[in-house]
Order: C-alpha cells, then sequence, then structure tokens
C-alpha cells in the first residue's frame, strides 16, 4: 500500500494565472474572471445583491478561483445539424422531459398535499429543476446521489420511477421506502439514491462515506475500474455547518471522488443567506480546503451541465472533489407549511423571468433543435406519468400492522432473546407487528 | 451438583461445586432455528456433548475469572494475553476474513490505537483499509455509515467513548434509524467502539458512560465487554453482524490478562454470560463493575452467602432468558453498574425485570448505580461516585437477610 493517501496534498494555488494544466478540452476552472457573452438565455454570473446595502456581498476577492466561463471556450460535441451548441436533440429533450417531470410532479404534490393526502413536511422543488437536471443526467446508474429534505426531483432524475415517489409520499407500502421514510427520506438501493435527509448537512458525511467506498474498492479491493461518483446536494444554509467543513476537509484530503454541489436559493426557511453568512461566497470555500471551487447560474440547465461534467469527470479521474456552488431559487415557500412573507416579490420575479424550463424551451426552440409539437407532446406525456402516479398511490394499500417491526433491524436477532429462551422475532407476534419491543 | 437446563434444546450450564471462581462451563451459543453461522456447542444436562447443526466447535471451553490459572484437563492448551491484545486479534481475524472490513478513528493507523487495539494493523493493511480520520467524529461516523450502506463493514473507533457524544447525530438518526426509514433497503453493518466507563481520575469529560445515552436509539445493538475471552468473541460477533452495534470496552480494564482458546471462536451478541451461579441473589453486572461484584462476592462467600453472579453482556436488548431464569431460582435481584443513576442500563434492566418476572421476586430489585454526578478527578471523590464492593456486600445483606 503506498503512502499516497498520506501525503499532505496542497491546496491549489489561488492567485496563479494560465499555467493550470489543463484536460484536453481546456481546463473549466479557469483561475481569471471574465465577462461572458454567451449566447444563452439566462443572464450572467455576477453573485445577486438582494439588498442595497449589502457590503459583504459586495466585496471582491482577488483570489477567484473559479468561475464558469467555459461556455464560450469548449468545444461543444460534434454535431452535424447544430455545429455550434452544447447538446443533441436527443440531449435536449431528455433534459426537458426531466425537468417537466420534476416541475409537474411537484406541483401535483401540492395539490395533494392541500386534499389530504399528504402530511408532515413537504419541500418542493420548483424553480431549481436545472440542478438536479443537470447535474444528475449525467450519472451511470452505480454513481449515488445524496440529498435533503428538498429531494423528489434528485429521486425522480436518478430514475425512481414517480409512481413510487408518489405512493411513499401518500405513505402507502408499495413507496420506495414502503411508506416508512416519507418525504424527506427517498431512497433507492436500485438507483442509488441513498437519502432524503432531515437535518441539513446529515447527509454530506453519508455521501463522503460512499465515495470512499468507491475509492477503496479501487485501492484495497483492487476493482480497478470502478470510477464510480458520488453526488452531495445541499442548501446555503448547511454551507455554515460543521459537517459541511469537516467533509470537504476529508474529500480533498483523501481525493474522494466526490461533487459537493450547493444549491444556493438564498434562504434557509426565513433566514437569508446574506444574514447569515460572513461570506456569501459560498465557492470560495472549497480552495480553502484544497479543492477548486465553482460558481454557475443554477437556473440555465446548459451552464449546469458543463460544469457537472467536468467536476464529474475530475472526480472519476480520480482528481478529487470539486464544490459546485449554484445560483438558484425557488419559486414555492421552503416547505408547503411556509407562508412565504419574508421574501420580496420583486426578487421572486426576477427569478421567475429565468424559469429553467422555459429557457431550455426557448433556447431549443430557437435553435431549431426541436419543434414545440414535440415539447407539447413531452409535457402531455408526463401529465399522463403524474396522474398515474397519483392513481397508483391512491389504491395502493397503506401498511399492515406486520410491517411495524419488519426493518427496525437487518438481523432480527436484535431483538433479543425472550423469557422463554427463544429469540424474540420468532414469536409471531413480531410478524403480526404486536408485540411490545 | 445443580444443573440449570436453559430453553429448549439449546444449551444447558453444568455449575461447579462450592468454590466460585473454580473452573467453569462457557455456555454455548444460542442455536436459531435459520441460523447457521456462529460457532458453537450444545452441552446436555448429563454432561455429554453434543455439536449443534453446526459442526464448527467440538471442544468444551473452560473460562477462568480472568487472574485465576485455569487447570482444566480438558481445555486446549490456548494462549494468554491482554485484553486489548484479544480485542487486537479478533479483529485481525475478521479483516483477514473479509476484506471489505475496515477502520476508520483518530490515531488508529500510524499511532496504533490510543489504547493499541490498532497496532501494526495499518503496517499490514494499509492506510485506507485502517483510516487515521482528523478530528470529525460527527463527520467520520457519517462517513463511515455512507461507506456501510455502499457495501463495507467499517469499525469506527471512538478515541474515548465520550468523544461519540459528537456523532450523536449520525448514530441516532443515521445508524439506528436508517435501515427503518430506507424499508429495510440499506443495512448498516457499523461496529462503534472504543473506550468508556471512570477511570483513574481522568475527570469528567473523560470518565462518561454512554450506554445510558445510546440505548433508546432504535435500531441498533449495545454489548460491553470484561474479558479478553468475551472481548475478542463480541469484536468478533459485532463485526459479522448486520445490525449497527456498539461495543463498549472500559479504559481499566485494558489490562487484564486471561488464557483464551486458540481455535477460532464468536460469542453470542444477544446472550449474558454466566460467571458464577448460586442460589441465594441474582447480581447483575457488566463491564468493569463485575469485578467489583466478584470481589464482594469473595467476602459475601465467606459470610455464607451465594450469590449468582451475571454478567449481562448485552445492554441493549437484555437477555431475559438467562436473567429471568436466575430470578426464578433465587427471587433476589441486585444490579450493580456504573452508569448514572437516572436512565441507566439499570434503570431499563430493572423495569424489564419488574415488567417479566414480578412474580417471582420476593424482595424490591435493588439498583446501585454511580451517583449523578460529575466524575471528578480528586481520587476520594471519584471513588465515592463509583460503586465499591463494600457496598455491594452491604446491599446483598440487606436484600438476603
Amino acid at each position: 500500500m503506498t503512502a499516497a493517501a498520506t501525503k499532505i496534498i496542497q491546496p491549489l494555488p489561488l492567485n496563479f494565472t494560465n499555467t493550470t494544466p489543463r484536460s484536453p478540452d481546456k481546463a473549466l476552472f479557469h483561475p481569471l474572471k471574465t465577462t461572458p457573452s454567451s449566447s444563452f438565455p439566462a443572464s450572467t454570473h455576477k453573485l445577486r445583491l438582494t439588498k442595497p446595502n449589502s457590503t459583504l456581498a459586495r466585496r471582491r476577492s482577488t483570489a477567484v478561483f473559479a468561475v464558469s466561463d467555459v461556455v464560450q471556450e469548449k468545444k461543444p460535441k460534434s454535431n452535424t445539424f447544430h455545429p455550434n451548441l452544447l447538446i443533441t436533440k436527443e440531449e435536449g429533450l431528455e433534459l426537458y422531459e426531466d425537468m417537466i417531470l420534476g416541475r409537474s410532479f411537484e406541483d401535483m404534490c401540492a395539490q395533494m398535499y392541500y386534499r389530504g393526502k399528504m402530511f408532515g413536511f413537504v419541500h418542493l422543488y420548483n424553480g431549481q429543476e436545472a440542478v438536479s437536471t443537470g447535474f444528475i443526467k449525467l450519472l451511470k446508474n452505480e454513481d449515488c446521489i445524496v440529498s435533503t429534505y428538498r429531494d423528489h426531483v434528485h429521486a425522480l432524475s436518478k430514475g425512481v420511477p414517480a409512481r413510487a415517489v408518489m405512493s411513499e409520499l401518500f405513505g402507502k407500502t408499495t413507496g420506495c421506502c414502503r411508506g416508512q421514510g416519507g418525504s424527506m427520506h427517498m431512497f433507492s438501493k436500485e438507483h442509488n439514491v441513498l437519502g432524503g435527509f432531515a437535518f441539513i448537512g446529515e447527509g454530506i458525511p453519508v455521501a463522503t462515506g460512499a465515495a470512499f467506498t468507491s475509492k477503496y474498492r479501487r485501492e484495497v479491493l483492487k476493482e480497478g475500474d470502478c470510477d464510480h461518483v458520488t453526488l452531495a446536494f445541499f442548501g446555503d444554509g448547511t454551507c455554515n455547518n460543521g459537517q459541511f467543513f469537516e467533509c470537504l476537509n476529508m474529500a480533498a484530503l483523501w481525493k474522494l471522488p466526490i461533487v459537493f454541489v450547493v444549491e444556493n436559493n438564498l434562504w434557509a426557511i426565513g433566514m437569508s443567506h446574506l444574514r447569515a453568512t460572513s461570506d456569501p461566497e459560498i465557492w470560495k470555500k472549497g480552495p480553502a480546503f484544497g479543492m477548486p471551487g465553482v460558481h454557475v447560474d443554477g437556473m440555465d440547465v446548459l451552464k449546469v451541465r458543463e460544469v457537472a461534467k467536468e467536476a464529474i469527470n475530475r472526480a472519476r479521474r480520480g482528481e478529487g472533489p470539486t464544490l459546485v456552488e449554484c445560483e438558484t431559487y425557488r419559486f414555492r415557500g421552503h416547505s408547503l407549511a411556509d407562508p412565504d412573507e419574508l421574501r420580496d416579490p420583486s426578487e421572486k420575479a426576477h427569478y421567475a423571468a429565468r424559469d429553467p424550463i422555459t429557457a431550455l424551451k426557448k433556447y431549443m426552440v430557437e435553435n431549431n433543435l426541436v419543434s414545440e409539437a414535440e415539447l407539447k407532446a413531452i409535457e402531455k406525456k408526463i401529465d399522463e406519468v403524474v396522474e398515474e402516479a397519483v392513481e397508483f398511490a391512491d389504491i395502493s394499500p397503506h401498511p399492515g400492522r406486520s410491517q411495524l417491526l419488519e426493518n427496525v433491524f437487518a438481523d432480527p436477532r436484535g431483538f433479543g432473546i425472550g423469557p422463554d429462551g427463544k429469540y424474540r422475532c420468532e414469536d409471531p407476534k413480531f410478524t403480526e407487528g404486536t408485540a411490545h419491543v | 451438583m445443580t444443573v440449570v437446563f436453559l430453553g429448549i434444546g439449546a444449551t444447558a450450564a453444568l455449575t461447579s461445586a462450592n468454590s466460585f471462581d473454580s473452573k467453569k462451563l462457557h455456555i454455548s451459543s444460542r442455536r436459531l432455528v435459520s441460523e447457521t453461522k456462529s460457532t458453537f456447542f450444545v452441552v446436555r444436562s448429563d454432561g455429554r456433548l453434543n455439536s449443534g447443526s453446526n459442526r464448527r466447535a467440538q471442544i468444551l471451553i473452560t473460562n477462568a475469572v480472568a487472574t485465576k490459572a485455569d487447570s482444566s484437563p480438558a481445555t486446549k492448551p490456548g494462549h494468554e494475553l491482554l485484553l486489548f491484545e484479544a480485542l487486537r486479534e479478533g479483529l485481525e481475524e475478521e479483516m483477514e476474513r473479509d476484506a471489505r472490513v475496515c477502520v476508520m478513528g483518530e490515531d488508529v493507523g500510524h499511532y496504533g490505537g490510543s489504547y493499541k487495539v490498532t497496532k501494526d494493523l495499518a503496517n499490514k493493511y494499509g492506510d485506507l483499509r485502517v483510516l487515521d480520520t482528523p478530528i470529525a467524529e460527527n463527520s467520520f461516523t457519517g462517513m463511515a455509515i455512507g461507506a456501510a450502506m455502499t457495501g463495507l463493514r467499517p469499525i469506527i473507533e471512538g478515541m474515548n467513548m465520550g468523544f461519540l457524544l459528537l456523532a450523536f447525530n449520525q448514530i441516532s438518526n443515521n445508524c439506528g434509524m436508517l435501515h427503518y426509514t430506507s424499508g429495510g433497503q440499506f443495512t448498516i453493518p457499523v461496529v462503534i467502539r472504543g473506550p468508556g466507563g471512570v477511570g483513574r481520575q481522568l475527570g469528567a469529560e473523560h470518565s462518561q458512560r454512554l450506554e445510558s445515552y445510546f440505548q433508546s436509539i432504535p435500531g441498533i445493538q449495545m454489548v460491553a465487554c470484561s474479558t479478553p475471552y468475551n472481548a475478542k468473541g463480541l469484536m468478533k460477533a459485532a463485526i459479522r453482524s448486520e445490525n449497527p452495534v456498539i461495543l463498549f470496552e472500559h479504559v481499566l480494564l485494558y489490562n487484564l490478562k486471561e488464557r483464551i482458546p486458540d481455535e477460532e471462536y464468536v460469542l453470542n451478541l444477544e446472550e449474558a454470560e454466566m460467571v458464577r451461579p448460586g442460589e441465594h441473589i441474582t447480581i447483575l453486572t457488566y463491564s468493569r463493575m463485575r469485578y467489583h461484584v466478584m470481589q464482594a462476592a469473595k467476602t459475601l462467600v465467606n459470610k455464607g452467602y451465594d450469590p449468582e453472579v451475571i454478567d449481562i453482556r448485552s445492554l441493549k436488548p437484555f437477555d431475559l432468558h438467562t436473567i429471568g431464569n436466575s430470578v426464578k431460582k433465587t427471587h433476589r435481584v441486585l444490579i450493580v453498574e456504573e452508569c448514572m443513576r437516572t436512565g441507566g442500563i439499570g434503570a431499563s434492566l430493572t423495569a424489564a425485570i419488574n415488567e417479566n418476572f414480578h412474580d417471582y421476586l420476593d424482595a424490591p430489585v435493588v439498583c446501585l448505580s454511580s451517583q449523578d454526578v460529575p466524575t471528578p478527578y480528586a481520587g476520594t471523590l471519584e471513588e465515592w461516585t463509583v460503586v465499591q464492593p463494600a457496598q455491594i456486600v452491604t446491599a446483598v445483606e440487606q436484600l438476603c437477610h
């Protein structure tokens, strides 16, 4: 075993010029800041300032490590009909469909919640679809994702069927977690969705562990071709939490194949990011731990996708983690119980105008990649999928009593030995669910 | 010579005549109908050996109290070692057996573990398999959990159990509950281990007993080792278990010496250990207090009492069978623990005994625990926070008068 893991990894220098080693396609992460003149519908990368007196946000650091300007420089895939575009038609349709699925599903959730079909805390993802689609559609099935309580769309993008997610939300036994998890705990072993966590920051170490397994399999178990990557999604509020920093350190230290994706939607329930954070530019925290930090417009799925490609490939090549800050916005309140009174209507309008779905649609239509009719067909198809998911969830059975004790332990001998000398799990009351544990 | 027949077809224990610290037969693992893996043997009440469905162990293992020389002619030679070495042996055997077993913790690698439980393992298995982590308990515990979900079998070492308070979030929410909230999709086969308990003037924060805090977490198992023999056996069992297991070691017990068998053995996580069979009173204990109890037992025997001492070993769940049979025999229970009085293991055990065996009790269950006091540094004060043998003797005398 080499001592590689114990070498101190030097943090990347902050103020270097164009001497960085470049990947064949030109490095995504440039130390320079150039104003983009992109042909994309979404606007610039400048960190938005919602309050005029937020001098904090105005602070510019000379140590700009990475801003994604790659759009101009990166060579697009060869595309015979549309040589200058970043996506092919098939890719465009895939992205569109995924985002429409996310949006329709969440809208349906809101309806179902107000009709009393689901309860508790439900956090909807409307407006942030570009991040989920932009990243997750680049993954293989074996790659893992970890999310927070705002996890419905991450699960859908990763491939968990809409009916399984809807059933889970209805608390039915056909749900992806047998109804035992709920809105905030979406898990899927088949699709490598490692949760769904209610406490913020809690999932980041779990994601780090999944990345550790990937490295372990390659280096200890000698599965040389194991290049599985893990994505950890979390918000701006989480970036002030210890687990975030501890995991940035460990991931960079051991060069784990992980991408930390910050969905900075500026609000943690009612706490503005600017009121909670001493230095609100989250991407800058990456270089402090020795990994690239990138800021990208999270309302533009194509930009997110380009950044994601590079970050994921970096991880696959074994070069270590990346911190990607996606500037995004949630159109709805924090949860369905949130009256959402604190946010400025003009801020909401500003981002509503940058709806990622409208933006992608406009891009594809203007560049003659697809026709309006094809997009309409997708929307109709998704409507049917979501309707079907609701029907499926409606007719699915509620969990029976016998399900109560089944999954407490993987090995049910953990319930112990009863007074009669037999393992308590052998008691028929256990399978019935009526035993007291 | 009395014979206690425990359970249907599973095991029987032969008790020796008079002296409490002469050779004892060790009770084998219990057999579950569908279970095939653990090493075990069945001892019938007439003394004949009968192997169970798993034909691995055919020998009689006698278990002496730690310092006593063992002179049974039926014992294989075995080898002598200290408790921390027994833990290491168990760990190493499991790492050899399964390449997915790895260790994570502070100073477990190059330093060899602050109590030398992982000594030289990093040289043998490499820096990734015996991972020196930064000082970030919550995160590396979470990392181990993520690794367990994706196929590895990590062992998390808390340099001192008390440090795992920082990992409570991950232990409670993810370790304990994740198997359930994922609908059974992900298993978390982690072992969380480390030294805890009151040491020699280590101060309040290094003298904590976390078993009381963790016991309510659903989905985890807790065991406490007390001898080199059960330390190795429980370590191996914990690593092989699909459930998350917390293995409590004690700072003061690491240098206990005992002769343990050469052949491989795995103990049962859910079983208690009969230390000294008796007739008059059942004394339930675990970890270091076992030794205070045995010391008190010497005095008690001289005074004419016959205490039955059981090391409960499994703190969660309780082995209600061994405990129940004892209660049914003696009708009196004394619990001696190092945990705090409030909400400790003893409190739960008292409730469990009252609930299940109330009809068999001739007297209320008495529980001797540590005082609800932050462990003081001063030696005299520290001594008074923990249960001492004299108190045990007094309690037995009161219960048995």
